[in-house]
């Protein structure tokens, strides 16, 4: 059989990604949102429903962000409420590995796996910054390299949890002591529909991928366009051997935008605009002082770059992931400025989105086949631009060229999220 | 009290754990078809069961207006994902939700987490305090209203009204604010068991509802004024607290049912409580005599509403959405 793709919905969080000006742009918060984009997703025959998870709002020259999309409700919360107006939708809640306690994680995550017939899944992300830490009774204490170990060794220990009850249905005692945790007692939740709940990563260093190739089920990546999508796969797929695992244990799976219109010419259209309103003049100011680590307000957006250097040890920017050395970063963007004679704004609107999926629903049909056929993905997480009808037309016009083309599911062939995904359930172990 | 007042009725849906969830719903439904104010679910890391608060949560989209209250432990849990999970289970429930503070007291539920020992009763009551302290300001971190979309400045949300809660505590801090905004009650209603003193000293602080339990109308009816006076001289007022008497109760027959309905009403008449909590031996049986022998008895003797008049738990209770603690202060954030 082809190799058949799998699509994800991610419903827009906390980032410019939003049109929030849009007419057609409703709550992020209310419940009905996420009812909507859910049952759009489960119209489509989707793999699972993405939330991501921010722990606390972002600060630009020491003051909150106020120009995007912010406040979000508590995912597994959510979740556990979605999981009663669908059926087959996985349902897939971010949660940091640093500001948690595997015990209390694994009987949420397990929780959720049994209130939803075996749908849930956990995307581990390892926040670590002090400024997050602010929150929480742990604090900032973690450095890089520690916080992997600690997830590592948090998903590990909440395999056993969730493999600690016998077959017949009686909790039996664990223990785990490790470099991170030292608990013992008894699990308060069978094992669950999926033996464990999926298990996602998304992060990108050496550290990252050799996590995911050891535990992960699914890896969200950045790496979009399809070269980058190539490299990165053959990356991580090679990695899984040294684990034991085979190539098709691990789901890889970028985060895409994709834009439709009745002829290419108008999605280039549409795609444009969109980035220019995702990109207001505010905005680009703001992307340029996160690269620049500088107060640029006097900048005109529509002029040059500026011809100072970035301040590499600027506190400026806060609660946001770092895109790379600011050096290099702010080198790139002067010679494509230059290049192409391209204003502040244009070149933010130039180097910052993700890959995108531009034209008529068979030309983005085409390129979707294309790449999970080249091995550049096994399948997208979708990021559409408005709240909650964003996936609409490309449930609508997209899917049914898929399945025509005989890459996509025309039903739903199990109830769980692991029979959506081809993967088979977790031995218990012990 | 005045005989005009409304009885108030809730139950518990606990009882033995199910792992399902369409149990929890047929519960909810149920308690819903006798136009309860609100079903308990009780929750420990130390039993089996799953999480409280997601059954709830998941129950929340299967029924319209029942109010949604979880056992939440704040021993060993983050305040801040505390509080965030209750502003979210109000959120999905459209304002019916609120939770009910608890401790984990032994060392077998202090070794699932590794992180401390087990502490005095006193001690953990302190930080329970604390925790639904900082829940509060939480959730008025965010003015309603901070979210305002305005098109010529670029801005989402007005800053001015988003505040910084930086509690310090005796064993954690939180700088807030929060990552939820306001959620549609305000605050989610907050029900404390307080039979023993360590709850009782956090119920006259912070419990919109208290639950007693006690022998006769009369132990009842001086529980609730010394709780009522014991909020007024922490500068409460003493009209927003509800208090409801809990009860076991076992139903076998219709005869039962109606029983208990006499008793709830003979209590209620002689001023024992503003309501009470039941908590059936057998949820599935009794509840369903409750509310098909109880309840309609209840009603004839118009002590009992026959439906519900608001849509939120607070408006059930007849409870003020309170008002934001940040949103007079005027500094901004
Ligand atoms: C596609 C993608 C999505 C992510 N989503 C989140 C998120 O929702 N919340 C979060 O705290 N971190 C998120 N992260 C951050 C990662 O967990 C991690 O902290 C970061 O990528 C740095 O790790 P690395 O050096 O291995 O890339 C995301 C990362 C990637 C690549």
């Amino acid at each position: 059989m082809t190799k058949q793709l799998h699509l994800a919905a991610h419903f827009p969080g906390v980032n410019n990604t939003t049109v929030w000006a849009d007419p057609r742009s409703k709550s992020q918060i209310d419940f009905s949102s996420f009812v909507h984009l859910a049952r759009t997703a489960e119209r489509g025959l989707f793999d699972f429903f993405f939330l991501a998870e921010g722990l606390r709002l972002r600060e630009h020259k020491g003051r909150i962000h106020d120009l995007d999309v912010v406040g979000r409700p508590e995912s597994l919360t959510v979740l556990s409420a979605l999981a009663a107006v669908t059926e087959h939708l996985g349902l897939a809640a971010t949660v940091n590995a640093t500001f948690n306690e595997p015990y209390e994680l694994a009987r949420r995550l397990a929780s959720l796996d049994h209130l939803s017939g075996g749908r849930a899944a956990w995307n581990v992300v390892t926040s670590f910054d002090a400024f997050t830490g602010e929150n929480f009774r742990r604090g900032g204490y973690l450095d890089r390299a520690d916080r992997y170990t600690r997830a590592a060794e948090f998903v590990a220990t909440a395999r056993e949890l969730w493999d600690s009850w016998t077959p017949d249905g009686t909790p039996r005692p664990f223990a785990h002591h490790g470099q991170h945790f030292s608990i013992s007692g008894e699990f308060t939740v069978p094992r669950s529909p999926q033996g464990h709940p999926v298990v996602i990563q998304a992060g990108d260093s050496g550290e990252g991928r050799e996590f995911a190739a050891s535990t992960a089920d699914i890896v969200f990546t950045r790496h979009g366009t399809l070269e980058a999508g190539q490299e990165f796969y053959a990356d991580v797929k090679s990695r899984l051997a040294r684990y034991g695992r085979r190539p098709e244990d691990l789901k890889i799976m970028p985060g895409v935008t994709v834009v439709l219109g009745d002829t290419d010419a108008e999605a280039q259209e549409k795609a444009a605009d969109i980035r220019r309103r995702q990109i207001s003049p505010q905005n680009a100011i703001v992307a340029l002082e996160q690269i620049w680590g500088r107060d640029l307000s006097a900048y005109d957006p529509d002029g040059p770059l500026p011809d100072i250097d970035p301040d590499p040890d600027s506190e400026l920017v806060k609660g946001r992931v770092k895109v790379g050395d600011p050096f290099t970063v702010a080198a790139k963007w002067r010679a494509l400025s230059e290049a192409k004679g391209l204003s502040i704004r244009q070149t933010v609107i130039e180097t910052s989105g993700r890959q995108s999926f531009i034209g008529t629903p068979a030309s983005v049909a085409d390129r979707l086949t294309e790449f999970v056929t080249a091995d550049a993905a096994d399948g997208f997480i979708l990021v559409p631009h408005l709240t909650p009808g964003g996936l609409d037309d490309f449930v609508d016009r997209v899917v049914p060229l898929l399945q025509e083309r005989g890459v996509f599911r025309t039903e739903y062939s199990g109830p769980t999220l692991r029979s959506h995904l081809g993967l088979p359930t977790p031995v218990r172990k012990g | 009290m005045p005989a005009t007042r409304p009885l108030h009725l809730a139950a518990d849906i606990g009882g033995p754990p199910h792992y399902e969830a369409r149990h929890y719903t047929a519960l909810a439904r149920l308690a819903e078809r006798g136009t309860l104010d609100f079903v308990t679910l009780g929750d420990s890391f130390a039993r089996p069961g799953l999480d409280a608060l997601a059954v709830l949560a998941r129950v929340a989209p299967a029924t319209e207006r029942i109010g949604l209250v979880p056992t939440v432990t704040t021993t060993h849990t983050e305040p801040f994902h505390v509080s965030s999970a209750v502003a979210t289970l109000d959120w999905v429930s459209r304002g019916r939700a609120g939770w009910s503070p608890e401790v984990s007291t032994t060392e077998a539920e202090a070794a699932l987490f590794g992180r401390r020992p087990a502490a005095p009763l006193a001690d953990l009551w302190h930080e329970a305090r604390e925790v639904a302290d900082v829940a509060a300001k939480l959730w008025d971190s965010w003015e309603d209203g901070a979210e305002i979309r305005d098109e010529p400045t670029g801005r989402f949300i007005d800053r001015d009204k988003l505040h910084y809660v930086d509690f310090e505590g005796r064993t954690f801090s939180v700088r807030g604010p929060a990552i939820v905004p306001r959620p549609p009650q305000g605050h989610p209603v907050t029900v404390i068991d307080a039979s023993a003193p360590e709850p009782r000293a956090a119920a006259v602080r912070h419990a919109d509802v208290a639950l007693v339990r006690a022998e006769d109308p009369a132990a009842a009816r001086a529980l609730r004024e010394e709780l009522r006076d014991r909020a007024r001289a922490h500068g409460r007022d003493p009209e927003r607290l509800r208090v409801l008497v809990s009860l076991p109760v076992e139903l076998h027959t219709t005869a039962d049912a109606v029983a208990l309905a006499g008793l709830i009403g003979d209590w209620y008449e002689q001023g024992a409580a503003e309501g009470f909590q039941l908590r059936p031996a057998e949820p599935e049986r009794d509840l369903a005599l409750l509310v098909d022998g109880t309840v309609p008895v209840l009603q004839h003797r118009g002590l009992l509403r026959r439906f519900y008049p608001g849509a939120t738990l607070r408006e059930h209770l007849g409870l003020a959405r309170p008002v934001n603690q940040y949103a007079h202060a005027g500094s901004p954030s």
